[in-house]
């Protein structure tokens, strides 16, 4: 038992902090706002080129760097708390969709892709408002030789900047998984305008679309749709911790500068108990990222359950939600007057705490499935 | 970052286990579950020859050099012994003051006589101690404690003289650690000293201070010229408050693993309840159930992080706020029992004010987030020491 990082995952981190603080600059991420695909592309070249970052747990057998979650989490992290405008979240969860499949060759030729810094989205539901396999509102029918895929698929992170999407559809009561290129006829790709604007999401359109069997990468891939989402949470929570993490540092910063009655607003003790009570809810999501980073290593190595990582998932997903939330919001209220205008970055990480806390589910969806797991299972004992 | 324990330590998992499972029968049955915060004045006794038993098969004090008597057992055996004492159901430790605060000072700051006239006591489970910090006039405000201690040339001994409070389990105990002022003409944390006081002696009055619950842990400790021995101050006069702070840091959080067994089967018996009585159909007690596991489950990930940290003693962030996220998680913990108990969490067992374990719990709870430093104190520590934020002004009054 050692649950703490690695001299090497100390280095990823501090690399990650020193590469961000140069490259992700509120400046950058304004620009990256402000322009038509809402993605700082320089940065995505350069993090791909140069960090290696979307190779992290792309195996190594396909180009990859074999790393792990907990590599993952280090980094995304560090993206959170500069709402670096680069689709790493999205790739990372697509490299996770295309290692479930990975002995298909479709599948493993993406993977070297993705390692190489291509940008490939997973589009797998609507959002009406299930995010699951309820939620699925594309169908697929095998037509001979072919499928033909119908639907829509909103919410596809990146999707409009994807050189590849990954497309789970319904087939009976279950779903596939398939491979399509974004100029694929009958399918449009439109960019949807979003709250957070550091973070563009995309809206797919399949009328008939008609692709070959070798791009269907698997037919029977529910199952690998729930760890998928669930490996996403782990993701996302790391998003949120950075978010949290930089709320709580704007805001000391911003209170240990102004003034008022005399004295730093820092010194009084109303803000400084804010200050304690958000620190205390970034550690504590920190604490389940950890957490849920290593059931997810354990997953992916075959040694962890399937009810272990909904159950880490669902805990971190509960946890870092708020925590980013409630230190945004918090920190919107530390900084006064300042805190409800455009220039201050602060108002950024509150659209994204909102953003966050809904994607995949909200924490107190994530709450029930805990309640679930504690309450409605069938006493073994009294079996 | 390794999650699971070593195969090595598993086994030494399996040999605590055994011998607690060994041990903890018989004579001693009654007493499994008993003893814990808000019920540590049950059993007394018993509680007492347990502790001798526990000495004897070598299960005290395990995390001390082995010179000492102890195992220089490793933090992740110390953490393991700890989770299968309380999956075991074993009592509350009347000794545990001793050793994870008197003997690890000792040990830190202590002569070598100091060492060893109470070392063997507290490791054979024999000597008994109390904490005797907390004044009428000095709570959170530590550092204004008034109780003097000059020392006495003609005897050659230290005199005490003033009074101390809350001070639990004082009535079972043989010595008390005590912090008072050496030098009168200060009033801060400079000019303390740091005794080791017996308790057994005329200068020393003990009266007990009924609780919330109708029972009484603590006491007032009324010191009227107590005498303790010109070798029985830690350190110099003066150095009190660094070998007091010291004795804060020194726990590293080893027995909040344990800590967090207890607190796990409280929360079992909620669930087992809430599923009985149709609360765990309510949906608004069911996001409170999963936030209560959530919760625990975040103190057990927070724990292993600040036990896998630096070894340089230095608080970290996740120990800094330990404090208040446990405390605050039990607080709350108690009053979702009283809401899954429902109507019912009104009556009592019987008279006279026979509490049941979760009303207990329930009003016990109300210490955890005061003793030790209360939660606003909690909160000014992390906002100053971990935030940087300005400290607090002292007032004139
Ligand atoms: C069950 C129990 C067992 C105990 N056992 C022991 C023991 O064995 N030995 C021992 O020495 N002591 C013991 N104590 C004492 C305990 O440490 C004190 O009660 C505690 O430190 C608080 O001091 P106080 O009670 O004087 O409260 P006060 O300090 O008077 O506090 C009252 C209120 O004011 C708030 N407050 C005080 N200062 C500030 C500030 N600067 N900023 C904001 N708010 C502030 C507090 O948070 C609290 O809400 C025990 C207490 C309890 C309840």
């Amino acid at each position: 038992m050692k649950f703490s990082f690695t001299d090497e995952q100390l280095m990823l981190r501090e690399s990650a902090e020193g590469f961000l603080s140069e490259y992700a600059t509120s400046a950058a991420v304004r620009q990256a706002m402000a322009s038509p695909s809402g993605t700082d592309e320089a940065l995505w070249q350069r993090l791909a080129g140069e960090m290696y970052w979307p190779a992290i747990v792309v195996p190594e057998d396909c180009g990859g760097l074999g790393l792990g979650m907990v590599e993952a989490i280090i980094v995304l992290e560090q993206l959170g708390r500069r709402l670096a405008p680069a689709p790493l979240l999205a790739c990372t969860q697509s490299v996770l969709a295309l290692r479930t499949v990975a002995e298909n060759p479709g599948a493993r030729a993406l993977l070297s892709q993705l390692a190489q810094g291509q940008i490939i989205s997973l589009a797998h539901t609507a959002a009406r408002p299930h995010w699951g396999l309820e939620g699925m509102a594309v169908s697929a029918v095998q037509q001979g030789q072919h499928w033909r895929l119908a639907g829509e698929a909103r919410f596809v992170p990146a999707g409009d900047n994807a050189g590849t999407l990954l497309v789970a559809a319904r087939i009976g009561s279950g779903c596939g998984l398939f491979k399509l290129s974004p100029g694929e006829s009958g399918l449009t790709v439109t960019k949807s305008p979003t709250l957070d604007q550091t973070r563009p999401m995309a809206t797919l359109q399949l009328s008939g679309v008609e692709i070959s069997e070798a791009d269907c990468l698997s037919e029977c891939w529910s199952s690998q749709l729930d760890t998928v989402l669930n490996l996403t949470r782990v993701l996302v929570g790391a998003e949120q911790v950075g978010c949290a993490q930089a709320s709580l540092d704007q805001s000391v910063a911003y209170v240990g500068e102004r003034v008022q009655f005399g004295r730093t607003i820092a010194s009084y003790q109303a803000i400084k108990h804010k200050a304690a009570d958000m620190m205390l809810k970034v550690e504590s999501a920190r604490s389940l990222l950890c957490y849920a980073a290593c059931v997810g290593d354990e997953w992916l190595q075959g040694s962890a359950s399937a009810q272990e990582l909904t159950e880490a998932a669902a805990m971190l997903a509960s946890s870092a939600g708020d925590a980013a939330f409630f230190c945004a919001g918090t920190g919107i209220q530390l900084h006064g007057g300042v805190g409800i205008t455009e220039e201050y970055d602060i108002q950024l990480f509150f659209k994204r705490a909102r953003a966050m806390e809904s994607y995949l589910g909200r924490p107190d969806e994530h709450r029930e499935v805990i309640a679930g797991l504690l309450l409605d299972k069938v006493d073994s004992d009294a079996a | 970052m390794q999650l699971r324990f070593t195969e090595a330590d598993e086994h030494f998992r399996a040999q605590v286990a055994d011998w607690l499972s060994d041990n903890l029968s018989g004579e001693f049955s009654a007493i499994r579950h008993r003893g814990g915060p808000g019920d540590e004045h049950v059993y007394l006794t018993e509680r007492k020859a347990w502790e001798q038993r526990l000495a004897d098969g070598g299960w005290t004090c395990i995390g001390w050099p082995e010179a000492w008597g102890g195992r220089d057992a490793t933090i992740e055996q110390q953490v393991i012994f700890n989770e299968e004492y309380a999956r075991a159901g074993g009592p509350g430790r009347v000794g545990h003051i001793g050793e994870t605060l008197t003997g690890p000072t000792l040990l830190a700051f202590g002569s070598e006589v100091q060492k060893e006239r109470y070392l063997p006591g507290i490791r054979n489970g024999k000597e008994l101690w109390c904490q005797g910090y907390s004044e009428p006039g000095a709570g959170s405000d530590l550092a204004a404690v008034r109780t003097r201690a000059a020392f006495h040339e003609a005897s050659g001994q230290w005199q005490i003289t003033g009074q101390k409070v809350w001070t639990s389990l004082a009535h079972e105990s043989d010595y008390v650690f005590v912090l008072a002022r050496t030098d009168p003409a200060e009033t801060t944390h400079r000019g303390l000293g740091f005794f080791l006081v017996p308790m057994a002696q005329p200068g020393v009055t003990i009266r007990p201070i009924k609780q919330l619950t109708g029972t009484a842990e603590f006491n007032e400790v009324f010191f009227d010229g107590a005498l303790c021995a010109a070798d029985d101050i830690v350190g110099e006069p003066g150095d009190g408050w660094k070998v007091a702070m010291g004795l804060l840091g020194f726990e590293r959080g080893v027995s909040t693993l344990g800590q967090q067994m207890l607190f796990q089967t409280e929360l079992d018996e909620i669930v087992r309840i809430a599923k009985a009585n149709g609360s765990a159909r309510d949906p608004a007690l069911r996001q409170r159930i999963a936030e209560a596991h959530i919760g625990l489950r975040t103190l057990r990930y927070n724990s292993l992080r600040m036990l896998s940290g630096g070894d340089d003693g230095s608080l970290s962030r996740e120990a800094m706020i330990y404090k208040l996220c446990w405390s605050s998680w039990h607080r709350n913990l108690g009053k979702l029992a009283m809401d899954v108990l429902g109507p019912d969490a009104e009556l009592l067992d019987g008279e006279p004010y026979a509490l049941n374990r979760l009303q207990s719990l329930f009003l016990f709870t109300r210490a955890d987030t005061i003793y030790g430093g209360t939660n606003q104190i909690q909160r000014n520590i992390i906002a100053e020491r971990a935030l940087g934020m300005p400290r607090e002004p002292r007032g004139q009054i």
